[in-house]
């Protein structure tokens, strides 16, 4: 029926028949929640829907150091808005290969590591997938559960996916020989997508015994890790901590792919900011590499926006601006992993039925709660707390000033049966 | 872990073969590689003064000025990117009264400057259009046009366009082409200042073209990079988008801010829809953010911001539209000032074709022979195809220029 639509569209066209078949899109699970709380006049709602950081009064924050950045790169007469090289700036790719890998990691000494700026970590994943699509096609493991534009982002590269147990309902927590065994039978040669650290949606991470266990089974299997770190510096607070898991398989001796992104970690959501990493075994197929991926690059925005790489630059190879940074974002970190104690306080204290561990086990943005997508519903429909169906909450929206009444109405929808 | 050691010697990448250099960026970074004093960059699409300096517009520098007073936050931009930002952009290429009337009904999205327009544009007619709906291409037009496409699975295929024995545009042969061509075929034009030819059709070609159009159930994709930039007159450069969709054909357009506002490296585009009413246009949008979440999440905010504020504030938008002008009018000061050098020179060549073109860039009519000497031999770059930038002349070296190009040209054919 939809053929002969489209059959009948070709030929007996009218002006207004081209696009008289498409449908409306479903709206972006997680953007699409964001509208909604928007949308909504209750002055008691809450955002834990998107994983971006508020502030204990419910603001956005602009980091201290990012606002002092910028004003000096707006009123700086030397630079000018010209395009950057397609692969980015220079000292930025720099900068970021230095806290991704170390400061003195032999790879980048070597020339290992091929590097370019990107549209945040979306923008250095599509990259990533579609240079594995055009030179190293194989299918694609994803965690189950991930970040839901994971999927999409796969699906547009052309790959095919599967799935790996990664969370456990039962313990809330990282389901290791699950995940072992589904990759053991993975075919050689497939992708690996790992979440370095703060694990999206679940919050859970791989202990450093479980991630050798990982890497075992990766270099068994000839599996290429692509990482996915979108949170250094959330998950434990120690930003050399957070990037063990690419650092220890950097010192295995993998050839990966890294995705890197500066949106929460930095604050620079809007601006795009981002690094695709390639290891390589050696700088002459690090110079091949790095010319496929700007093919890749030049055809989906010819080079990258330039002022967040520019503000980030100078944060990552400036010792003072690198200071000032790392002590902003343990601030901000420390007041995540303060709600999440508060919270669980607040549960324990109204003697929520459930075991509320998790919340102070898991890391980073954001909780798997364990709530039903009935059990969200009520939440939002009832008590204006937005969060995504899938139980996923976004620590950063809670606040002293909330968290009772959070806890008060994740209580009643729990009791509700 | 004793298999960890072997894969040290194996390569994942061991396939990968070299890409090919980008043949526009390739030649910008030899020039940046040369020592030469009195090397001269005609190779890529970016305005220099007269000097020779890259530019920050004026009415750029105040709306930054703006924007750091008013304090904003870093949020993501939604899937779409700035509301206000698309409205006004899209109001711009289609004219206020068209937009007025029917801008209800055009669907838009901000995106990564024009190479995000084509890559998201083709990426939805994919998607979208009936499968084996082919494009169609000038030829030549910018090679990046050709990878976009390939990239987003689409067939191409090629309209004669200019024509080396006049050196302007072969029209009968265009319309020859476009007459066979499939109907219901994506068809990409360039609206203003073509790249690389710099030949652009008069309004009677195009609205021959826009009769075409209608017999054949073409979609017009306009791709307007230039709009000011190249007349100097927003309107004027906008006519053939607007003989358009005046008739009521519903097209593409992708619009770039690289140049007209020299927000390069902010990557400032819109990309947007002509749909038959606002409920369509909704589904439009919500499609376009499904593609576009997957490829970028949301837009860069900068260059929109500013974008937006250049746009909305009057006294800025007029200030804007002066510089403008003035980009264009300084652009067409060179082309007359490098074809009347070689002529007094003694060329036995017709440069004329230099100043009669349009926009930034000139298609000499060199060789590649020819730039390899002057590349060489004058460190003067520019591309293979013969294509100069405009923008790289200057008085400073437009004699010096005339005379390399006079010296390798005088006992050759062109």
């Amino acid at each position: 029926m939809q053929k002969l639509q489209l059959l009948q569209n070709q030929f007996n066209p009218t002006s207004d028949d081209i696009f008289s078949h498409i449908v409306q899109a479903p709206p972006d699970p997680i953007f699409g929640i964001a509208n909604a709380y928007k949308a909504d006049t209750s002055n008691t709602k809450i955002d834990l829907g998107v994983g971006a950081y508020r502030t204990d009064e419910e603001k956005p924050y602009v980091f201290e150091i990012i606002k002092k950045l910028e004003k000096e790169i707006v009123n700086d007469p030397t630079l000018n808005k010209e395009y950057l090289p397609i692969e980015g700036l220079a000292d930025f790719n720099k900068g970021c290969q230095k806290l991704m890998f170390g400061q003195n990691s032999p790879l980048i000494a070597s020339g290992q590591i091929v590097t370019a700026q990107c549209l945040g970590g979306t923008g250095a994943l599509r990259v990533g997938f579609e240079f594995v699509k055009r030179h190293i096609p194989g299918d694609v493991y994803v965690s189950k559960p991930t970040w839901s534009n994971h999927n999409q982002v796969i699906e547009r590269a052309g790959l095919n996916q599967f799935e790996y147990p990664y969370y456990e309902p039962k313990t809330k927590g990282f389901n290791c020989a699950g995940t072992i065994e589904c990759l053991s039978q993975a075919r050689m040669g497939s992708i690996v997508l790992l979440h370095v650290c703060a694990h999206n949606p679940t919050g859970v991470d791989p202990t450093e015994a479980e991630w050798l266990q990982i890497a075992d089974v990766c270099k068994r299997r000839r599996l290429v890790p692509f990482f996915d770190c979108a949170y250094q510096g959330f998950a434990s607070g120690c930003i050399e901590k957070d990037v063990f898991a690419v650092r220890k398989f950097a010192e295995l001796g993998f050839q990966m792919i890294v995705a890197q992104s500066f949106s929460k970690n930095m604050g620079l959501y809007n601006e795009r900011v981002g690094a695709v990493h390639i290891v390589t075994s050696n700088k002459d197929i690090s110079a091949r590499v790095l010319s496929n991926l700007k093919i890749v690059i030049r055809t989906i925005c010819s080079n990258p926006p330039a002022i967040g790489a520019r503000i980030a630059a100078k944060i990552l190879t400036d010792e003072k601006y690198f200071n000032a940074w790392v002590e902003e974002l343990k601030t901000v970190t420390g007041r995540i992993i303060k709600m999440r104690t508060l919270l669980k306080q607040e549960l324990d204290n109204l003697k929520v039925p459930g075991n509320w561990d998790h919340i102070t086990k898991q890391t980073g943005f954001f909780t798997f709660t364990g709530l039903t997508p009935e059990q969200c519903d009520l939440l939002t429909k009832q008590y204006h707390v937005y969060l995504l169906r899938s139980g996923r909450m976004s620590m950063a929206g809670i606040t002293s000033k909330n968290v009772r009444y959070l806890a008060e109405s994740i209580k009643a929808v729990v009791q509700n049966k | 872990m004793q298999c960890l050691r072997a894969l040290r010697y194996f390569s994942v990448w061991s396939q990968v073969p070299m890409g090919p250099a980008d043949p526009i960026l390739g030649v910008a970074a030899q020039f940046k590689a040369d020592p030469s004093t009195q090397k001269v960059n005609l190779s890529i699409g970016a305005y220099r003064d007269n000097e020779g300096k890259p530019v920050v517009l004026e009415s750029v520098k105040r709306a930054e000025q703006i924007i750091k007073e008013r304090k904003l936050d870093n949020e993501y931009l939604p899937v779409e990117g700035l509301q206000s930002f698309i409205d006004a952009s899209i109001k711009l290429g289609y004219g206020d009264a068209y937009y007025a009337q029917n801008g209800k009904s055009i669907a838009g999205c901000q995106v990564l400057s024009g190479t995000g327009a084509v890559r998201l544009g083709f990426e939805f007619a994919k998607k979208f259009l009936p499968q084996g709906t082919k494009v169609y291409m000038p030829n030549p037009t910018w090679p990046n046009h050709h990878n976009i496409a390939r990239m987003a699975g689409l067939e191409i295929l090629e309209y004669r366009y200019f024509d080396p024995k006049t050196r302007g545009v072969d029209f009968s042969g265009l319309v020859e082409d476009l007459s066979k061509a499939q109907n219901g075929s994506v068809i990409l034009f360039h609206a203003c200042a073509h790249n690389p030819t710099g030949c652009d059709l008069t309004t009677a070609q195009w609205t021959q073209l826009l009769d075409l159009s209608k017999q054949k159930n073409f979609l017009p994709f306009f791709d307007m990079a230039y709009q000011g930039f190249t007349s100097g007159d927003v309107n004027k450069d906008a006519e053939a988008v607007r003989l358009f969709t005046k008739q009521g054909v519903p097209i593409v357009l992708g619009q770039s801010f690289a140049k007209n506002m020299g927000l390069y490296g902010q990557r400032t585009g819109c990309l947007s829809f002509v749909c038959a009413n606002q409920s369509e246009k909704d589904k439009v949008v919500s499609q376009l953010k499904l593609l576009a979440r997957p490829l970028w999440s949301s837009p860069p905010l900068h260059g929109a911001r500013v974008a937006d504020i250049i746009l909305n504030t009057p006294e800025l938008n007029q200030l804007w539209l002066s510089e403008v002008k003035m980009m264009a009018d300084r652009i067409q000061y060179m082309r007359v000032s490098l074809a009347n050098t070689l002529k007094n020179l003694g060329s036995p060549h017709d440069w004329s074709h230099i100043s009669k073109q349009i926009g930034m860039f000139a298609f000499t009519g060199v060789g590649p022979d020819h730039v390899k000497e002057l590349i060489a031999k004058y460190h003067i770059y520019l591309l293979s195809s013969g294509r100069i930038s405009i923008a790289g002349l200057n008085e400073g070296n437009v004699k010096y220029v005339a005379e390399a190009f006079h010296d390798v040209t005088k006992n050759t054919k062109l």
